[in-house]
């Protein structure tokens, strides 16, 4: 397989991850399509590191998973505060930090 | 052989990307992760990366994905409001999607990317195991790898402290 294929398919599903953030309401969803966003990212750096013959590109993978990780983490107590306080769970209505 | 598997697996991790931002459920959108998670992991075992695809299932796939259907299943999955405050958003949304695409397409293909040459070199046979990333994450990686693991111990006291009762609301 060349590496052209596997950077495509990677463009492919960041935009298919930046779309759904741009279409949907629920926070829940938009931490789903994040995370779609960080595997494209994962995807290429993988790819890259194959067809350099280099192992480092995995690492700085797994470090973006860890991260990856740290946001759900953070993103669902974040969601689960907001549903505990009875507040709506759509994006648009919590809009109170906007400038 | 390799296209295709590859083509299968890039045809499930697309579809379950779709299937992520097409889904009214959003516990059928964490469905559709997996699926995508799991495809996106053949993918890294074709790009021999089998510690990444092993950590890819056991921590996405795995742990990740069970607390996500957790919460789900706490706040209850709602339907969305039909309201839209930019007019026309879903019809443009895709659009500037399709756009950003082709952009990185362009981007990524009029570059130098084919000086990389057709295949990649062929590596040797432990390439991208355990014992190889263990090394690498041990030895040059090591500063890295203790950041990680001081952002994971932050990121769940932060939730604790987010998502935690409060002890006058449990009064």
């Amino acid at each position: 397989m060349t590496p052209e294929w596997f950077i495509v398919l990677s463009a492919l599903l960041f935009a298919t991850g930046a779309t759904g953030i741009l279409i949907r309401r629920s926070p829940m969803v938009i931490l789903l399509c994040l995370e779609l966003m960080l595997n494209a990212g994962n995807l290429a750096l993988v790819a890259f590191s194959r067809m350099v013959g280099n192992e480092e590109g995995q690492i700085f993978a797994l470090i973006v998973m860890v991260v990856a990780a740290c946001e759900v983490v953070v993103g669902l107590g974040l969601i689960v505060a907001i549903y505990r306080r009875r507040l709506p769970l759509n994006v648009d209505d919590l809009r109170e930090l906007r400038g | 052989m390799e296209e295709a598997l590859f083509f299968v697996s890039a045809l499930g991790a697309l579809g379950g990307a779709v299937g992520v931002i097409a889904m009214r459920n959003p516990f059928y959108s964490v469905l559709s992760l997996v699926v995508h998670l799991f495809s996106l992991a053949s993918l890294f075992l074709l790009l021999t990366a089998a510690f990444v695809a092993a950590a890819q299932v056991v921590v996405y796939a795995g742990a990740v994905m069970v607390l996500y259907i957790f919460v789900v299943a706490y706040v209850g999955g709602g339907g969305e409001s039909a309201w839209e405050p930019i007019p026309g958003q879903r019809f443009l949304a895709p659009l500037l999607g399709i756009a950003l695409f082709v952009e990185l397409s362009v981007a990524v293909l009029a570059s130098g990317l084919r000086a990389l040459g057709e295949e990649g070199p062929d590596v040797k046979a432990g390439f991208g195991d355990p014992a190889a990333i263990g090394t690498l994450l041990l030895e040059k990686f090591l500063l890295p790898f203790e950041a990680a693991s001081i952002l994971l111990l932050l990121a769940a006291v932060g939730a604790i402290v987010l998502a935690a009762r409060r002890r006058e609301e449990a009064a």
